[in-house]
């Protein structure tokens, strides 16, 4: 099974600087296009996720978007594009009855140039992901990060996002 | 995890202040709402502004306001100025965790208290706000118990 571990690593949050700084030069709002990921979107997606994460794995990417694009209805793998430059993606499916749980939205892969950090890409890209799951009578989103992830904690935070009904355990078999 | 009186004090001045950052609020009624003492406030607020999270202004008219960045500045930022929350800071830390049980317990303890942990820092000023307009307020206690 996929791991569901969100992968964004670059948000429109992040750490906080030390005390009482000042706030951060703004740099204006983007106003993203968000659609859906075609096959031509995925080196540069395979491209920020290695930039994000420090690990290139572009058969995964190609491998997601070819499940993705076979269930249209639960699953959805949007890009973020501002003058048709890319600057992000997220990948959103419908889970149903795993672990006991009613169907549910999960976020489980987001990632946002560096550059157009705190400029509304990474809300917009988690707005139209949540949407595509109302649209499919989902009432709730949900997703899974590093306890150590503080940037990305941050930013779904930020969103609204609040510990849920789960916990997740863990052990090590070897 | 119980915070101490003096971090807890911190939190609601920050909120209080950060709420509308272009007001300044006279230490006595941030006091008087949450009822609480006027003299550890007063205490508490030169720490905030030691810290460069709040600013007074003299005079007429004169009171607080919140100057920090509350995108940036978390919960985890204002307690740490009040207090050491960090790792092997778990209840308890130091009496009797020398024995296969009582590690065994503590192992227990901090994990809950690194979820509390990476909660608070990353939980912002704005973030905590932003919940507590959505959310509405709850009745008072007192209330309650009519």
């Amino acid at each position: 099974m996929e791991s569901r571990s969100v992968r964004k690593t670059a948000s429109s949050a992040s750490p906080a600087p030390p005390r009482g700084a000042s706030p951060a030069p703004s740099r204006g709002r983007i106003e993203p296009v968000i659609r859906a990921a075609r096959p031509g979107d995925l080196p540069a997606v395979a491209a920020l996720d290695a930039r994000n994460t420090g690990e290139a794995k572009p058969a995964y990417w190609r491998d997601l978007h070819r499940r993705v694009l076979r269930r249209p209805k639960e699953r959805w793998f949007l890009v973020a594009e501002a003058e048709g430059r890319f600057l992000g993606f997220a990948i959103g499916e419908i889970r149903a009855w795993e672990f006991g749980s009613p169907p549910c939205g999960w976020v489980f892969a987001i990632g946002v140039d560096p550059g157009a950090r705190l400029r509304n890409v990474g809300s917009r890209l988690v707005d139209a992901v949540a949407e595509r799951f109302r649209g499919a009578g989902i009432k709730h989103l949900r997703t899974m990060l590093r306890r150590d992830d503080n940037l990305n904690l941050s930013f779904f935070r930020s969103q609204g996002m609040m510990a849920g009904p789960f916990i997740q355990l863990e052990k090590v078999i070897e | 995890m119980r915070l101490n009186k003096a971090t807890l004090f911190a939190l609601y001045a920050v909120l209080e202040l950060a709420e509308d950052r272009d007001r300044q609020i006279a230490a006595g009624d941030i006091a008087a709402k949450y009822g609480i003492s006027l003299n550890h406030l007063a205490k508490v607020l030169r720490d905030l502004g030691r810290a460069g999270l709040v600013e007074a202004a003299r005079g007429v008219g004169g009171g607080y306001r919140f100057v920090g960045n509350p995108k940036r500045v978390t919960l985890m930022d204002v307690i740490e100025i009040f207090e050491d929350i960090g790792a092997g800071k778990a209840a308890g830390d130091g009496q009797g965790p020398d024995t296969h049980l009582g590690q065994a317990l503590h192992g227990v303890l901090a994990e809950i208290e690194d979820i509390a942990r990476a909660t608070l820092r990353s939980v912002t000023i704005e973030t905590l706000l932003k919940h507590a307009r959505s959310e509405p307020a709850a009745p008072a206690a007192a209330a309650a118990d009519d």
